[in-house]
């Protein structure tokens, strides 16, 4: 059986307050898409719709999207992992192609966060925890990761400042990404000033600065089979390796608080198939939802040693110059993060950067890229391997 | 004759300050609360103890369980204060949500409100005990041992 490539990649601007329906919303990442492929909407044999549709009033995204992406009568269905659900769809759209059941699969991501408030996005979130036996108690993601973060610094002696310089990193490449919500450089001292926003405490040990940025966004990526693949694209870029796995929602059916089993798992697999190494890694983006999901996915993926995180960052290791760079589109934390288009747009970056055409992101000469993508607090996890 | 209307047995909208869940078969554990007990799920047949109880094995593919109490201490193995809520939890703030291990099981829940956040540090060990919330409503807080 043939090798599965990703003909094409595209993406919407990650903003606050997308003024248009989501139907209109998926359009941007998918015309962007389309013209990076260079293909035709007939040429599509199937499309996946990815989001978390709590936040959407529509039933049903996806027969609405077809329509409008004008990709019926072709089939199309639904997929949600929560924040990971477009990384979900690649490994689903991957699977098809695979099978030989389609040729040309369009993975569509998208979230239009902002139709309602912070703080009723925050109980949305918080839902995708258990809410049977947790949610009564107050729960929000990033409360959830703190306890995580805690139990880091406990074990480790990771401290704030660790996290912090992985938040100055994303701000660094947040600000040369024209697609990211948030364009600002964030220095280290703001998080010991008491002026800066970034210093105010959402849920200790973690801060504002510390926290992700919510956006409305698309994604869009194409995958073909090999044959296709090779015959609409110049610059094919292979699907190396997939991995997933799940584990208990709520916290007491877990054992590990210092790193995420999903993560570990789906990364064994993902390397495992692919046939490589977290070596030979040449440039990642990894789910920074928060500062310390990044600390723990260094670790995680066989970047550092648990407990060793910290030093790649301090060393600025996953800078765009360092040996494995990390998140050099300025990852969720900056870039921002519209859930179900997450996925696709962080796959989207691995494959411009194994074209060579991430621009002022780009790292030198990258052969072997890794998405790693999360659902919930660590309930989901996906690793992907692209290669060139 | 009209059709005598049919009780629901929706015991668990007590739980928490705001529950998201109204019916399920472990309902007793409202009950339990209300007379100042924290209760597990045993497996009958395989012994395996559950906390969040649940009415089901999946280990043995059976539903007969026994409930059995959560006591003695457990260490706290992390914990974050919230200074932002959900909505629903405002007039909580702040508050700390937490995890104890019991070696067995864990419990998810909340730290007692009143303890200084410079005498909580992980591994320490602490209870878990009922809680009454002002707004009527029942949960179940962890205090130093």
């Amino acid at each position: 059986m043939g090798k599965v490539g990703i003909i094409g990649v595209g993406q919407s601007a990650f903003v606050r307050g997308y003024p248009g329906s989501i139907r209109e919303l998926a359009f941007d990442g998918f015309k962007e898409c389309m013209q990076d492929a260079g293909i035709t909407t007939k040429d599509i044999d199937a499309s996946i719709i990815c989001s978390a549709p709590e936040y959407d009033k529509q039933r049903s995204a996806a027969g609405v999207f077809a329509e409008y992406l004008g990709l019926v009568p072709q089939p199309t269905f639904y997929i949600e992992s929560l924040c990971s659900s477009s990384s979900t769809g690649l490994k689903v759209a991957y699977s098809l192609v695979k099978s030989g059941l389609h040729d040309v699969v369009a993975v569509i991501g998208f979230q239009k966060m902002s139709e309602i408030s912070s703080a009723e996005s925050q109980e949305r979130m918080g839902r995708g925890a258990d809410i049977q036996w947790e949610s009564p108690f107050g729960t929000m993601m990033p409360a959830y990761y703190a306890m995580y973060a805690r139990a880091h610094m406990a074990e480790y002696g990771t401290t704030p400042e660790d996290l912090a310089r992985i938040r100055v990193k994303a701000a660094t490449y947040g600000q040369i990404n024209e697609k990211a919500v948030y364009r600002k450089g964030v220095t280290f001292e703001m998080f010991s000033d008491p002026e800066s926003p970034m210093s105010n405490p959402v849920a200790s040990p973690l801060r504002v600065g510390d926290c992700c940025a919510n956006a409305d966004g698309s994604s869009c990526v194409i995958v073909a089979n090999e044959e296709k693949a090779k015959a609409f694209c110049k610059k094919p870029i292979w699907i190396l390796g997939v991995g997933a796995a799940s584990t208990a929602v709520n916290l007491p059916g877990r054992d590990l608080f210092t790193g995420l089993t999903v993560a570990q798992q789906a990364g064994e697999q993902a390397y495992k198939m692919a046939g490589v190494t977290a070596k030979d890694i040449d440039v990642a983006e990894v789910h920074d939802c928060f500062t310390i999901a990044e600390m723990m996915a260094y670790e995680n993926l066989g970047f550092a040693k648990p407990g060793e995180g910290k030093d790649l960052i301090k060393s600025k290791e996953t800078y765009k110059e360092g040996s494995i760079p990390v998140n050099v589109d300025g990852g969720l934390l900056s870039k921002g993060h519209p859930i179900g288009a997450t996925g696709g747009s962080q796959i989207r970056t691995i494959v411009l950067q194994l074209r060579g055409e991430a621009g002022e992101m780009q790292v030198k000469d990258p052969e072997i890229g890794l998405v790693h993508n999360i659902g919930g607090v660590g309930l989901y996890g996906n690793v992907s391997i692209l290669g060139r | 004759m009209a059709k005598k209307k049919k009780e629901v047995d929706d015991r668990f909208k007590k739980f928490g300050t705001v529950s998201f869940t109204s019916i399920t078969k472990v309902n007793d554990f409202i009950d339990y609360l209300e007379k100042g007990k924290v209760m597990a799920s045993k497996c009958k047949d395989c012994g395996l103890v559950f906390f969040p109880p649940r009415a089901d094995c999946y280990q043995c593919l059976t539903s007969n369980m026994e409930w059995v109490e959560v006591s003695g201490t457990g260490k706290l193995v992390s914990y974050s204060k919230l200074e932002f809520a959900p909505i629903g939890f405002g007039d909580d703030l702040p508050y700390a949500i937490a995890l104890l291990d019991y070696g067995d099981y864990k419990v998810f829940g909340r730290i007692a409100d009143g303890i200084p956040e410079e005498e909580i540090a992980v591994g320490m060990d602490m209870k878990t005990v009922t809680n009454k919330l002002p707004n009527g409503q029942l949960n179940y807080v962890f205090q130093k041992a």
